[in-house]
Parts: structure tokens; C-alpha cells; sequence
């Protein structure tokens, strides 16, 4: 049962990285997509890409903390008095992030769209890296079970940076890859191009990292190496074949890039629940196990109850959206009349 | 009795207080206090969206269906401005209240789950009726809006239950101080739920009902002295006059229906708080000792734990508390010196209370104006005073809400969950508060006026010649699709 409840905090956690985690990516390629004339075009794509939903993709961010609260409230505790610094930058980022990206979008003159997109771009840098290192800092043991660790070291540490710049990288990557896709969709070679070689960048600047992550690991967070290369070694695997594979699909350069998107989402999806299986049955660190850490049973079930109704009401609304934001880019025109 | 640092500190926090316990407080307050004015957005706009846009398909009617448009983009902007401080409040439950979450997140941290739930039915469904126009069939496209509205309903209930919960706990038990069992029925439908519940839903359409048509009592005050824009056409097809008063009456209609069954559900409410949550009870009638014959005191303030200024009404709270002057109200005293409140914290709540009650008063009072004018067939645009009053209309609902949340909220202190655990002791330990705390009110202000600046240049759009194609946050773009925006550049 608290297995199952740690499955749906996970899904959450999955879901984020990869749908968050484009999202944040598309900043990061607004950020560098240069002055403002050579720029439009790439941020026009991440604009009108991101828009349908944006919002949409960070409530699973909401879901995870609400998940974790529910249903494991002394690790939530333990987690939030010992990291409290990182997660407040990210909490910062994110709602300047928003506020950004929702203003931009919706001002007319360029001086205003600057600054929000300024920092929509920044704050897309600095969130997920946060995220990344909250991330190192629970891996690695740094979290104690009573809560109020070091502020500083939990998340200023080998394991985190890696945690951090890999989870930048991979936005970027899974950004990049989508806004292909996307750039191929419209027919748009040149914008394709663009985030091919980008998305191929990131590909490999993402793999190179992760190879040194393994030495990070084996000397900073010992028994999540060892995890990593025995019971979640399938996991890794697939992740690196999955990776591979969408870096061969660039390589190909021909028409629209079919399977693209999805071998790059599995790619970071793999990744992270190799993390979760190789933390498994940890919730903290080698202390604190999900059934010690976990809430009472009848908290379990309204648990199950929501994460089934949510997937029951959720997905196909988001369906129905994704079709009409669809059928309106295709539409072209019908978007002048009803915007 | 009292601690004297109460009256004599520069701030709300009793001797003992963690030095944190301020900025969080402080910090939990603004931006709860921020985010609760677009709640009734989120309930009661799409409400009047609704109406606008049934009237629109029922009778044909364009100006209602222009209504309808603007108000659900006016929804979009607002509602993108709570995704933000929603997510903002996420982490300040951990960050600044792991004490709360640490020992009863397994208790009442559900109902979050299902606000979230709602919450994001309500993003997509925003989304999908506002791409909806046009691509939609009529009726099919009134419903999605209907599940907007109803999901937002929904997701307030579901953050009323967990605040409700903290007034009047229940549904768990504990063993050696951790939640061992919960009953998850008993938790969300708590005491207070119920009376939260709709005492916040009636708030929600008098704030935005008085709000709305605050801003179109302004557009036909402006009409007006200009005479010849009277009866003007905009390039949209609509006329202009007529439009200014439809939006005004389908908002001004519903907020003032709202008003008195408030005031009813309101006394009843202050009723069920004698009964179950004496001690706000108490602070609401600044009452420092326990007695019969109970004066109703208006305005004053507590100092050292003795009742100054304020005007009283013989027997008055003892006969509204129960109908009798021989009704028992227990006072401050009442309750163990450790944990009562500060003279401030009590002056606050009497205070905020009468001032909430004072503005419905005179809500009252204006809607039963405006049904006046209306039965004697006066022409509304003619009637300044009266459009002036409804002007401000608008700022007094939020007021009213505003001191509403303050009697519930800092009339529970010194508590976060009554009875079982003290704010003092929920809040975070490490880390500097104070820098957190700036850093989100810089932001803040930022959103709010930044929203305010979208939502003030797409009102200019709008009247300049009813150009619909405004781009809002979760809508299609505008402009021609395909095609860059002019210079959209970050640098």
C-alpha cells in the first residue's frame, strides 16, 4: 500500500521531469536564442508551444508536494527545515517564471516582453537546477529523518551539483527535442534545424556528464551507486539505449522526426525512475524507509482515490484541449478571429 | 495575567515567540491575504461569464456575448495569477510551517490532493472554453465553461475544508503526538466546513459582482460626459451604452442578491462560533470577562486586557448570541492565561469584524438603492451618486472579505490547529525568514501590478473599438497565426 502511494509520488515526480522539464528547457533555449530580431523566431515557436500548457505542466509539481505531504508529512518536514534554501529559489523561479511567460504573452510592446521574458528565461535556468540539487541532497543522506540539516552542504554538494546541471541539461535536451518536433510540424525547416543541432548538443553534453556522474556517485552517495549499477541497471540501460536512439534519429535528418520526442522522454523518464528504483524502499537517504515515514492507512486510500480520479477526469480533458489547440495552429487563421 | 510585551511590543508576537515567527506570519498572511481576493474571480466571474454567455445564445443577444468573451479572459488573467500564488503558498506550507505539516500533513494535507484535483480541471477547462470560441458548437462550448466554474467551487471547498479543519479540528486520533489514525470523512467535513463553505462562496459573488460592476458604474459615469459616444457603435457590431449597462446589471443583480442572504448566513455563522469556538467568539465582541448581559461593543480596542473607546449597546451581544439577555458569554478570561491572545491580535479581530459588518450594512443599503431606482424607472446612467457609490462598491467587498478572512484566521491565535498545536511551534526554525519573505513581496508586487497593467491595457483595447483580439494567458494567440509577434525579444 505505501508502496503503491511512493508509485503515484513517483509518477508525479516522472511527469515533472519530463513535461516540467520541457517547459523549463524551452527558457533555457529563450535565453540563448540571441538579440531580439534573431531570436523571434525561435521564442515565437516556444511561445506558441508552451502557451496550451504551460500551467498545465506544473501542476504536477503541486501534485508532488501535496503527494509528499499527504502521504510521507515527516519526510515532507525533514525535507523542507534541511533544504529550505534551494527550494525557496525554486519556489522564486517559478512564480517569476510564470509571471513572465503569462505577461509576456499577453503585452503587445517589446520593451515590456524584454523584461518578462527576461525573466521567464533566467528563472527557467535556476529552477530546475534547484530541483536537481534537492534531488542530490535526498539521494545522498543529507536530509536527516528529525529534519533541520545543514542548510548549506544538503544542497552544496558533488552529488547535487550533478543533480542540478544534469537536470538543466536535460530540460534543455527534452526542450530542444520538442520544439523539433514542433519546428518539423509546421514545416519549418530552418527553426527544425536549429533545435535539431541543439537537441543534439544537449544529447551529448547530457550523456558525457552523466558518465562523470558515475565516479560522483561512487565516492559521494555510495549505496545509490551500487543500486544504480545492479537492480536499477536495466533501468540505466534502457535510459542510455533510449538516449542513443533519439540522438540516431537526429543523425537521420529526414522529414518529420517520428519517435523523436517520445525516445527523449522515456530517455529522462528512465533516468528518473532508475533513481527512485535504486532509492527503493528509501525515502531519505539509507535512514528513513517509505513505511516509517509513511501516513496512516485511511490518508493512503483518499491518496489512491484522487491520484485514480485524477487520471479518470484529467487525461481526457487534456485530450480535448490538446486537440483544439491542435486543430487551431493547423487552422491558422481561425486564431485571429477568436483570440 | 497579561504579558506586558503584548502592548508594549512593536509587533502581534508574545514573549517566548520564536524570532521567526514573525516574518512567517507576516509572510503567510500577505500572501494569503493577496491570493484570497482572486478566489471570488475564479467562483464568481466565471459565474457572471455563464449568464452573460447563456443570456448571449438564448436570445442572440451580441452584447452579452461580448460580455461573456471579455469576462472569461478577465477569468484567464486572474486565474494565471493564482496558479502563481498558489504554488507560491504550496511551499510556504513547507518552508515556513513544517511544523503543521511535519505532524498533521497526514491528517488534513488531503484535501489539498483534491484542490489540486480541481485545479487542474479547471486550468485545462479555462483553456479549452477559451479556445473554444468559434471551435466549439454553442452549446457543447457553454458547458466546458460550466465545469470551470464548478471546478473552482470545487477546489475553493476543498482549501475551505483544510482550513476549516484548523478552526475545528477532528477525524483523528493521536498516538505519542503522531496522527496514528484518520478519518477522512470527519476531517474534511469538519464543524466549520460547511459554514466556512458558504459564508466564502456568498463572499466570492459579492466581490466580484460588486467589483465588475464597479468598473462599468465607472465606464457609465465617463459615458456620460461625453454625450455624443452615448449611443456609439464600436467597430465590433455592439452598442456600446447598452453593453456598459448589461454587464453592469448582471453583475450589480447578482453580488446584491448575495448580500442579504450573507448577512443571514453571517448571523447564524457567529452563532454556530459562540457555540463551537468560544474563544473567537470572544475576541470577535472584545469581551475580557465571562457574563451575562453582554453589551454589543462598536469599534474600541483591548489594552491591557480592559475594553477602551468603542460605543456599546446595552444587552446587544447577549441577545444576538442568543436571543436572550440572559445569554452567557464566555470572556477572555476563559481561557488559560498561555494561550490567549494578545490585546493586538483580539483588537484586530473586533475590529475587522465590525468593519466587515458595517460594509454589508452598506452594501445592503446600495443594492436596495439601485432596486429603487429601478421600480421608480429612473434611467441609471443619470443617477451620479448613485454610480459613484457603486464606484467604490468594488473596494468594500474586498474590504468586507479581507477583515472577514482576518476574524477567522487571527481569531483562532495563538493556535494553527486549535487546541493541538501553537503557531509558535509550527514554524520553521533555521534559515532567514525575513530575506524570503522580501523576495516574495517583491514579486508579488510585481505580479499584481503587472496584472493590473494587462488587465488596464486590455480594458483600453476594448473600449478604444471593441478589438477583440486580445491575447490572454491560456488563449490562442492573436494577430496572424504563423507569423512572429513585432520584435519579440528578450534582449
Amino acid at each position: 500500500m505505501t508502496d503503491l502511494i511512493a508509485v503515484f509520488l513517483f509518477v508525479g515526480v516522472v511527469a515533472y521531469a519530463v513535461l516540467g522539464g520541457a517547459d523549463f528547457g524551452a527558457g533555457f533555449w529563450d535565453l540563448t536564442a540571441g538579440g531580439a530580431a534573431r531570436g523571434r523566431a525561435p521564442r515565437h515557436l516556444v511561445d506558441v508551444s508552451l502557451s496550451p500548457v504551460w500551467e498545465a505542466n506544473h501542476t504536477w509539481l503541486i501534485y508532488c508536494l501535496v503527494m509528499l505531504w499527504t502521504g510521507f508529512p515527516r519526510a515532507f518536514a525533514a525535507i523542507t527545515t534541511t533544504l529550505y534554501i534551494p527550494l525557496g529559489l525554486a519556489a522564486l523561479g517559478i512564480v517569476l517564471r510564470g509571471a513572465g511567460f503569462a505577461f509576456r504573452h499577453a503585452s503587445l510592446r517589446t520593451p515590456e516582453q524584454r523584461v518578462y521574458g527576461a525573466a521567464f528565461a533566467l528563472s527557467s535556468l535556476l529552477a530546475p537546477y534547484c530541483f536537481g540539487s534537492v534531488a542530490g541532497g535526498i539521494a545522498s543522506g543529507r536530509v536527516p529523518t528529525a529534519g533541520n540539516g545543514d542548510p548549506a552542504t544538503s544542497w552544496l554538494n558533488p552529488t547535487s551539483a550533478l543533480g542540478g546541471v544534469l537536470a538543466v541539461l536535460v530540460c534543455a535536451y527534452l526542450a530542444a527535442a520538442y520544439l523539433c518536433v514542433a519546428a518539423a510540424r509546421q514545416g519549418d525547416t530552418d527553426l527544425e534545424g536549429y533545435f535539431r543541432d541543439r537537441a543534439l548538443a544537449a544529447a551529448v553534453v547530457t550523456g558525457l556528464v552523466s558518465i562523470a556522474g558515475i565516479f560522483i556517485l561512487r565516492s559521494d552517495a555510495h549505496r545509490l551507486f551500487v543500486e544504480l549499477s545492479h537492480r536499477a541497471l536495466p533501468l540505466v540501460i534502457l535510459a542510455a539505449v533510449a538516449g542513443l536512439g533519439s540522438i540516431g534519429l537526429m543523425l537521420r535528418r529526414a522529414g518529420i522526426p517520428f519517435g523523436l520526442r517520445e525516445t527523449a522522454g522515456a530517455a529522462v523518464a528512465l533516468v528518473v525512475l532508475g533513481w527512485g528504483v535504486a532509492q527503493y524502499p528509501y525515502l531519505l537517504g539509507t535512514h528513513l524507509t517509505l513505511d516509517a515515514g509513511a501516513a496512516p492507512r485511511p490518508t493512503q486510500w483518499v491518496l489512491v482515490g484522487v491520484a485514480i480520479a485524477a487520471g479518470a477526469v484529467i487525461l481526457p480533458s487534456l485530450v480535448v484541449l490538446f486537440r483544439l489547440a491542435g486543430r487551431g495552429r493547423l487552422g491558422g487563421v481561425t486564431d485571429q478571429i477568436s483570440g | 495575567m497579561r504579558p506586558v510585551q503584548d502592548v508594549l511590543g512593536p509587533h502581534v508576537a508574545a514573549a517566548g515567540d520564536p524570532s521567526q515567527l514573525l516574518p512567517a506570519r507576516e509572510q503567510m498572511a500577505f500572501t494569503l491575504g493577496f491570493h484570497i481576493i482572486l478566489v471570488p474571480f475564479g467562483v464568481a466571474l466565471t459565474t457572471l461569464m455563464l449568464v452573460a454567455h447563456y443570456r448571449g445564445l438564448r436570445k442572440g443577444d451580441a452584447e452579452a456575448m461580448v460580455l461573456a468573451q471579455r469576462w472569461a479572459k478577465v477569468s484567464a488573467v486572474l486565474f494565471a495569477v493564482g496558479a502563481i500564488t498558489g504554488t507560491v503558498l504550496s511551499f510556504e506550507l513547507g518552508i515556513l510551517w513544517p511544523g503543521l505539516m511535519g505532524r498533521y500533513g497526514a491528517a488534513f494535507g488531503f484535501p489539498f490532493a483534491i484542490e489540486g484535483l480541481f485545479f487542474f480541471t479547471e486550468a485545462i477547462f479555462v483553456s479549452i472554453y477559451i479556445y473554444g470560441w468559434r471551435r466549439l458548437r454553442p452549446w457543447p462550448h457553454f458547458w466546458t465553461g460550466v465545469v470551470v466554474s464548478l471546478s473552482s467551487i470545487g477546489g475553493a471547498a476543498a482549501v475551505i475544508a483544510a482550513n476549516s479543519w484548523m478552526n475545528q479540528p477532528g477525524g483523528f486520533t493521536l498516538v505519542n503526538g503522531r496522527v496514528a489514525d484518520v478519518s477522512p470523512g470527519k476531517v474534511f467535513f469538519n464543524g466549520a466546513f460547511w459554514y466556512e463553505l458558504l459564508h466564502m462562496l456568498l463572499a466570492a459573488y459579492i466581490v466580484a459582482g460588486f467589483v465588475v460592476a464597479s468598473v462599468y458604474a465607472v465606464g457609465m459615469l465617463r459615458r456620460r460626459t461625453v454625450p455624443d459616444e452615448g449611443r456609439a457603435t464600436t467597430s465590433a457590431g455592439h452598442d456600446a451604452a447598452r453593453y456598459n449597462r448589461l454587464g453592469f446589471l448582471i453583475a450589480f443583480a447578482i453580488a446584491a442578491v448575495a448580500v442579504p442572504c450573507q448577512i443571514v448566513v453571517g448571523d447564524t455563522i457567529a452563532r454556530y462560533v459562540f457555540d463551537s469556538e468560544p474563544a473567537k467568539f470572544s475576541a470577535i465582541e472584545l469581551l475580557p470577562t465571562t457574563g451575562t448581559h453582554v453589551p454589543e461593543t462598536l469599534g474600541g480596542i483591548l489594552l491591557d486586557g480592559k475594553v477602551r473607546g468603542g460605543l456599546q449597546i446595552p444587552d446587544g451581544a447577549s441577545l444576538l448570541a442568543g436571543f436572550s439577555v440572559n445569554t452567557r458569554i464566555s470572556g477572555l478570561e476563559a481561557i488559560p492565561a498561555q494561550h490567549r491572545p494578545t490585546d493586538r491580535e483580539v483588537s484586530l479581530v473586533h475590529l475587522s469584524f465590525d468593519v466587515m459588518v458595517g460594509l454589508s450594512f452598506a452594501l445592503l443599503a446600495l443594492g436596495l438603492w439601485c432596486a429603487w431606482l429601478l421600480w421608480r424607472r429612473r434611467v441609471l446612467e443619470q443617477q451620479r451618486w448613485f454610480l459613484r457609490a457603486c464606484a467604490v462598491s468594488g473596494v468594500a467587498a474586498v474590504v468586507c472579505l479581507e477583515t472577514g478572512w482576518i476574524v477567522t484566521e487571527v481569531g483562532r491565535q495563538p493556535w494553527i490547529v486549535v487546541g493541538h498545536l501553537l503557531t509558535r511551534d509550527a514554524v520553521a526554525t533555521q534559515g532567514n525568514l525575513w530575506a524570503f519573505f522580501a523576495a516574495v513581496l517583491a514579486i508579488y508586487l510585481a505580479v499584481g501590478l503587472t496584472a493590473g497593467a494587462v488587465l488596464v491595457s486590455m480594458k483600453r483595447r476594448w473600449q478604444a473599438g471593441g478589438d477583440d483580439s486580445v491575447v490572454v494567458p491560456y488563449g490562442p494567440r492573436g494577430g496572424v497565426a504563423g507569423a512572429p509577434p513585432e520584435e519579440a525579444g528578450t534582449r
